[in-house]
C-alpha cells in the first residue's frame, strides 16, 4: 500500500487558485448563450433573430442558416455523445436541444439576445419512455461495440422449472444526471488558423480526433486544454455537439468565445444515466444453490443513438449460478442521448442483482451474507474463465465485523420490524459492490532534473480522483524523490496521450505508464553510475532513494554526480504502456481517439474490484422518513497506490449510492417528453445533513496480473450495490419491498395503505 | 434575463412612491433566481435594504410584554437566532430553523420570506402554460408531475403549493403584518394575506400594489410556547416541505382549551385547519384526539395522480406535530419575561 499522500492540488483548489477551462483569461473574450427547444420532437418551423440581432453588443446568432457545411455531424460512439449536430438539424429530436448560439461583447447582452430568439415549431407528439406509445424497441446485443452479446449459459429455463425456490421480480432505476459542481462551459481561440479549446473534458485526446473531424481540420492544429475538472462524473467523457459549435462561433467573429451552459442547459445538452427496468427470475436448491439465473434488461435511449449500458455484462458472472440467461433491449424515445455516469452498467443492474438475492436468501431462509458466500465463485459461470483475485467473501466478513451485522442475527435474520428506537423503525442491509478491473493505453514523458526535481507530463486527467496526486507518488518512488519534488502536467492534448478518465482506468494506467518512463531514467543513471565504477553491480541492486543512486551496500552517489558524469543537467524519457493484449499501436489509435479500455470480462481471464457494503436505516413509523445513520464498505482492489485518495474515491462513492438509493431521479413529463426538474432545487442529492457515518475498509489483496502497477480502479466501485444494500435494509426494517429506485417516502406510504 | 433599472430607496416614502410600479427587493433570495429563470422580468427594481438606516424599526426585533415586532428587513437567520423568539415562540425559531439553507436565511428577509413565491416546476420554466404565470394558458401541473403539489385550497386553475414555512407558524401565533402605504399604516391578519387560486391564480395576496410590508407583528399569549413546528421533506436538510404542520396548544389539565393548526407543503396558501381546531377543543390531547383532528384537517382533499400521499402524511405530520406540543414543558420564568432585543 503506498503512502496517505494529501492531493498535491488540494491547496491550489480550497484556495480558489486552481484555474477551471472557464476561468481562462483571453484578450477579447466574447460570450456566447444557447438557445435551446421547448419542445421534444417536431421541426423548426421559423427562427427569427432579429430582435437578438439588435440587441447592442451582439456580433453573431449562429443558427442552421449560419452553420450550414461548416459543422461534420459528430460520430456516435467514439467519444462523441450523439451522432447529431443539433446546428444542422432541422428535426427537434429531444427537449432542451441547442437551436442557435448568440454571440455578444457581455455575457448580459448574449444572454438578454438570447431570450428574443423567436422560435415556433411543428410539434410532433413525443415518446417520453417506457411507458409512453411510439417507442421503437431494438436489442442491446450489437447495437454497440460495447455489448457484443447477450450473454447466456446452460438451459435456463429447464433449471428455472426444475428449481424448487425460484423468485420473479422487476426492479427499476430512475434517470439520474451527474450534475457536477463545474457547469458545462466551452471557450475556443483561434490564432492563425490553430485552434485551443478550453473545456472540461474526460478525455482531451478523443476530443482533439473528434474536433478535428468535425471541423474538418489537421488535429496537429487542434489543442484541447483541461486542467482542472470541477467534476465529471461521466458527464464530460464524450465530447457534446456544443464544442465544435462554439469554435465555430470563435472563427466567425475572429474572436475568443466562451460558452458557459446553465444549469438546466446541462440537463438536456449534455448526457446522462438513462432509466432502466430489469426483470429477474432466479431458481435455488433449498441447498441455497442458485441453479438459474435470467437478467433481463430494459434502457432508454434516443432516436438517433443507440446507448447500451449492458450491465448484465457483470451480473452474469458475479455467482456461481448454473444457467444463465441475459437479454437486454433498448427503449428508443424522443430523449436526448443518455452516457456514462459513474459505472454505467453496473449501478442499476447490480442494484437488480443485489435486490434479487437478498429476496432469495429471504426466500431460503438464510444469512443473506452466507446466500452469497454458498454462491461465491472464483470463476465466470458464464465462460468458465477464472477470475485474476476475487476477495469478495473477505470483504463481506471484514465489513461485516465492522458493522455488527451479528446483531441483526442475533434478533433473527428474517424478521423485520423487530429493531425499533421509539418512532424509528431500524434495518441492517448488505449487498455486493463489484467492477471490472480496466486499464487503457497511456504514454507519458519524465524529466529529473540534477537538482532532483522530476517532471511528469501525460494527458491523462484529474477529475477529482487524485491521479495527479498518484503519478507524483509513482514517480517520486520510483526516482527516489520527495512528493513535493515532483511536478505533473495532465489535462493537455499537447501533452504525450493519456486515456478517457473513464472506467475507472486511470490509475492502473497513468501509473503503469509513468514506471515505464522513470524505468527508463533509472537505466540512463545505472549506465552512468557503472560506467567505470569498479566491479559490476547488478541493475536489480540499483536503488534510487533521497537524492542518492545506491549502487549496492558499500556505494552510492548523489544524483547531481552522475548528471554530471553524464554531461547534462537533465534526463528524460518518453515511455507508451499498452495493455497485455492490445493491439499493436495501441497509442497511436489512443491519439485518434480510441481509447482502448481493455479488461473486465473481455480478456482470457476476468478482472473485476469487489466490495461489500453495509447500511443501516432508520424509517419513520409514522411519516416513512428514510434516514441512513450508518454506512460500512469494505473494497479489495489491488495495489491501493494512496489509501487517503482511495479512501475519498470509496466514500463518495458509497455518498453517491446513498443519493440514487433516497435522492436522486430526473423527472421527465410523459406528455412533452420535456425534463421538469432540471438544477438542484428540484433535482435532490445528499447533504451533509443526509450523510453519517461512513467508513471504509480497505482490505488487502495482491494481483500482479491485472496491469504492471498490480491496481484495480475504485473510482466507480464505491457506488455500486449501495442502493441495494439500503433497500434491503429498509426491508429489513419496515417489511416493505421497495424495488424502483429512488425509494422515497411516498412509495413506503404507499405499500403501507394497500 | 432581461435588463432593468436598478435603484435605491434612501426612505420608506421614496419606496412607497416608487412602489406601484417597480418590484420591491430585500434579500432577493426568490425574487432574482426567478428573473434569471425568465419567470419574472420587472423592468424597474428598488432595493430597500437600505430602509432599516432611515426607520431602524425595519430591522429590528422587538419582544415586550405585548409580545413581538419583527422589522420587515430582520433577516431569517436573525430571529431564529433571538433566544426570547425560541422560548417564547418555538414554533415560529423552528419553523425559520428548518427552512432553506443557512446561506439562503441570512439573505432573506422577514417579508420577503412571506411573500414568496411557489416552486411549482411547471411555473418555474417559462415555457410551460400555467395559469399563475401567463394567466389563461392553462395549468401544466394538473394533469402532469404533481408530487409536490397541494391537496387543499386548489382549484380546477391552479395546484400549486405555498412553500414557505415561517407563515404557518405566524398563523398559529394570530400574527399580523403591518402594511404601509399612501393612506397610512394598516395590520392585516396574516391569514387574510395569501390568496387562494381559484380562478385568478395569478393574484396571490390581498396586498395593494403600493404597499409595503414593514413588520411582523405577534401578540403576546400565555401558551405561545406549547407550539410546535414539524417539516417532513424528501431529505433532511434544504429542502421545501412535502408536508408540515405548526400547531400551539392551550391545555388545562391535559384538556385542549384552545388549539391553533396551520398546515403547510399541501395547500395553495399557508393553511388554517379550523376544522381540526374545533375537532381538539375540551378533548384530552391523546393520539386519538390528535388523529380525529387529523382527519377532520384533509377532509376537504382533492388529490391529483401522484400526490395522493400528502393526505396520509400531513395527517402523520399533524399527530406527530400535536403529540410533540403537548408534550413540552413551559420554558423559565426569566425568558418567559423576555427580553427586548436591538
Amino acid at each position: 500500500m503506498g503512502a496517505p499522500v494529501a492531493r498535491i492540488d488540494g491547496r491550489l483548489k480550497v484556495t480558489g487558485q486552481a484555474r477551471y477551462p472557464a476561468d481562462t483569461p483571453l484578450h477579447n473574450l466574447a460570450h456566447a448563450v444557447m438557445v435551446t427547444s421547448t419542445i421534444a420532437r417536431g421541426r423548426i418551423r421559423s427562427l427569427d433573430t432579429t430582435a437578438a440581432a439588435a440587441v447592442p453588443g451582439v456580433l453573431l446568432v449562429l443558427t442552421r442558416d449560419r452553420a450550414q457545411g461548416q459543422l461534420t455531424a459528430p460520430k456516435f460512439g467514439t467519444g462523441g455523445s450523439t451522432s447529431i449536430q443539433p446546428l444542422n438539424e432541422e428535426r427537434i429530436w429531444h427537449d432542451g436541444q441547442m437551436l442557435a448560439i448568440v454571440v455578444a461583447e457581455t455575457q448580459e447582452a448574449a444572454q438578454e439576445a438570447a431570450d428574443l430568439v423567436a422560435v415556433t415549431y411543428d410539434h410532433d407528439t413525443p415518446s417520453a419512455g417506457f411507458d409512453t406509445s411510439g417507442v421503437e424497441i431494438v436489442a442491446g446485443a450489437g447495437a454497440s461495440p460495447m455489448y457484443p452479446e447477450d450473454p447466456k449459459a446452460g438451459d435456463f429455463d429447464t433449471a428455472f422449472k426444475a428449481a424448487p425456490v425460484v423468485l420473479d421480480a422487476t426492479y427499476n432505476t430512475a434517470a439520474q444526471h451527474h450534475n457536477p459542481m463545474e457547469l458545462f462551459s466551452t471557450t475556443a481561440e483561434w490564432n492563425n488558423g490553430r485552434l485551443t479549446v478550453y473545456e472540461p473534458s474526460q478525455f482531451v485526446a478523443g476530443w482533439r480526433a473528434q474536433l478535428a473531424k468535425q471541423l474538418d481540420m489537421d488535429a496537429a492544429n487542434i489543442r484541447v486544454v483541461s486542467e482542472y475538472i470541477g467534476g465529471a462524473f461521466g458527464s464530460k467523457g464524450p465530447m457534446t455537439p456544443r464544442t465544435a459549435a462554439v469554435a465555430l462561433a470563435a472563427k466567425l467573429v475572429q474572436r475568443p468565445v466562451r460558452c458557459v451552459c446553465t444549469r438546466a442547459q446541462g440537463y438536456t445538452t449534455a448526457t446522462f444515466r438513462a432509466e432502466t427496468r430489469q426483470r429477474i427470475r432466479m431458481g435455488a436448491g433449498r441447498d441455497g444453490k442458485i441453479r438459474a439465473f435470467s437478467h433481463e434488461g430494459w434502457e432508454l435511449t434516443s432516436r438517433p443513438d443507440d446507448y447500451v449500458v449492458g450491465g448484465t455484462e457483470t451480473t452474469a458472472r458475479l455467482y456461481a449460478y448454473g444457467a444463465v440467461h441475459t437479454k437486454v433491449q433498448l427503449v428508443k424515445a424522443d430523449r436526448n442521448t443518455p452516457g456514462y455516469m459513474r459505472s454505467p452498467p453496473e449501478t442499476p443492474y447490480v442494484f437488480g442483482l443485489e435486490c434479487a438475492m437478498d429476496e432469495m436468501a429471504e426466500k431460503l431462509g438464510l444469512d443473506p451474507v452466507e446466500f452469497r458466500r454458498v454462491n461465491d465463485t472464483q470463476a465466470d459461470p458464464v465462460s468458465g474463465k477464472r477470475y485474476t483475485s476475487r476477495s469478495l467473501m473477505r470483504c463481506y466478513d471484514e465489513a461485516a465485523a465492522a458493522f455488527g451485522w451479528q446483531r441483526r442475527l442475533d434478533a433473527g435474520v428474517w424478521k423485520t420490524g423487530a429493531m425499533r428506537d421509539g418512532d424509528w423503525l431500524v434495518g441492517l442491509g448488505c449487498a455486493t459492490a463489484v467492477y471490472p478491473t480496466q486499464v487503457a493505453p497511456c504514454a507519458a514523458r519524465v524529466r529529473l532534473t540534477a537538482d532532483g526535481k522530476a517532471l511528469v507530463q501525460t494527458a491523462a486527467h484529474e477529475i477529482g480522483t487524485g491521479v495527479r496526486t498518484v503519478a507524483a507518488q509513482t514517480a517520486a518512488q520510483a526516482l527516489g524523490l520527495s512528493v513535493e519534488d515532483v511536478t505533473v502536467e495532465m489535462g493537455d492534448s499537447a501533452l504525450p496521450a493519456g486515456p478517457v478518465a473513464g472506467g475507472s482506468v486511470s490509475t492502473a494506467s497513468v501509473c503503469s505508464a509513468v514506471l515505464k518512463a522513470c524505468g527508463g531514467i533509472r537505466d540512463k543513471l545505472y549506465r552512468a553510475a557503472t560506467i567505470n565504477s569498479g566491479p559490476p553491480a547488478t541493475p536489480e541492486s540499483f536503488t534510487l532513494r533521497d537524492g542518492m543512486a545506491v549502487l549496492d551496500s558499500g556505494r552510492s552517489a548523489p544524483l547531481s554526480a552522475l548528471f554530471q558524469k553524464l554531461g547534462t543537467t537533465q534526463l528524460e524519457d518518453y515511455a507508451e504502456f499498452a495493455p497485455e493484449g492490445s493491439a499493436p499501436g495501441a497509442v497511436e489509435q489512443l491519439r485518434q481517439g480510441n481509447p482502448g479500455i481493455m479488461g473486465g470480462a473481455k480478456g482470457p481471464v476476468l478482472m473485476y474490484a469487489f466490495g461489500a457494503e453495509f447500511v443501516e436505516v432508520r424509517v419513520h413509523a409514522r411519516t416513512g422518513e428514510i434516514r441512513v445513520p450508518r454506512m460500512v464498505g469494505a473494497f479489495a482492489a489491488g495495489r491501493i497506490m494512496n489509501p487517503r485518495t482511495a479512501r475519498s474515491q470509496l466514500l463518495g462513492g458509497m455518498i453517491w449510492g446513498l443519493g440514487a438509493a433516497l435522492h436522486e431521479m430526473t423527472e421527465i413529463d410523459p406528455r412533452r417528453a420535456r425534463t421538469v426538474n432540471r438544477d438542484l432545487q428540484d433535482y435532490l442529492v445528499p447533504v451533509n445533513a443526509d450523510v453519517e457515518g461512513v467508513e471504509v475498509i480497505l482490505v488487502p489483496e495482491t494481483d500482479t496480473e491485472v496491469n504492471p502497477a498490480g491496481v484495480k480502479g475504485l473510482g466507480e466501485l464505491g457506488n455500486v450495490g449501495t442502493s441495494s444494500a439500503i433497500a434491503s435494509a429498509i426491508y429489513h426494517a419496515t417489511g416493505r419491498r421497495l424495488r424502483d429506485i429512488p425509494m422515497r417516502l411516498d412509495k413506503l406510504l404507499q405499500l403501507q395503505q394497500t | 434575463m432581461q435588463p432593468f433599472l436598478f435603484d435605491r430607496a434612501d426612505s420608506v416614502t421614496e419606496a412607497l412612491r416608487a412602489a406601484p410600479d417597480a418590484t420591491v427587493v430585500a434579500g432577493g433570495t426568490n425574487l432574482v433566481d426567478y428573473m434569471r429563470l425568465g419567470v419574472v422580468s420587472p423592468k424597474h427594481l428598488v432595493d430597500i435594504n437600505g430602509l432599516s438606516q432611515e426607520t431602524a424599526a425595519l430591522g429590528r426585533i422587538t419582544l415586550d410584554h405585548q409580545g413581538l415586532r419583527l422589522g420587515a428587513l430582520v433577516r431569517m437567520a436573525e430571529a431564529e437566532d433571538h433566544p426570547g423568539i425560541r422560548a417564547r415562540y418555538p414554533v415560529l425559531a423552528d419553523s425559520l430553523a428548518l427552512a432553506a439553507s443557512r446561506q439562503i436565511r441570512t439573505m432573506a428577509s422577514l417579508g420577503g420570506n412571506l411573500l414568496q413565491r411557489t416552486r411549482c416546476e411547471y411555473f418555474r420554466e417559462a415555457s410551460w402554460p400555467c395559469n399563475k404565470r401567463r394567466p389563461g394558458s392553462g395549468c401544466a401541473a394538473l394533469d402532469g408531475l404533481n408530487r409536490q403539489h397541494a391537496v387543499l385550497g386548489t382549484s380546477d386553475a391552479c395546484i400549486a403549493t405555498y412553500p414557505g414555512d415561517m407563515a404557518q407558524a405566524l398563523l398559529v401565533l394570530d400574527a399580523q403584518v403591518e402594511l404601509t402605504g399612501p393612506r397610512g399604516v394598516r395590520l392585516v391578519p396574516v391569514a387574510k394575506v395569501h390568496r387562494q387560486p381559484g380562478t385568478t391564480p395569478y393574484l396571490e395576496t390581498t396586498l395593494a400594489p403600493d404597499e409595503l410590508i414593514t413588520a411582523l407583528v405577534v401578540p403576546a399569549s400565555p401558551w405561545s410556547w406549547r407550539s410546535r413546528y414539524v417539516k417532513v421533506r424528501d431529505r433532511r436538510s434544504y429542502a421545501f416541505a412535502l408536508a408540515s404542520a405548526a400547531v400551539a396548544l392551550d391545555l388545562e389539565s391535559g384538556r385542549v382549551k384552545q388549539a391553533r393548526i396551520a398546515l403547510g407543503g399541501v395547500a395553495t396558501v399557508p393553511w388554517r385547519a379550523e376544522a381540526a381546531e374545533a375537532a381538539l377543543v375540551g378533548k384530552p390531547l391523546d393520539e386519538g384526539a390528535a388523529r380525529v383532528a387529523a382527519d377532520a384537517a384533509f377532509a376537504g382533499a382533492r388529490t391529483r395522480a401522484h400526490n395522493a400521499f400528502k393526505v396520509p402524511l400531513g395527517q402523520e405530520v399533524l399527530v406527530q406535530a400535536l403529540l410533540q406540543a403537548g408534550a413540552l414543558q413551559p420554558p423559565p420564568p426569566t425568558s418567559r419575561n423576555g427580553v427586548t432585543h436591538a
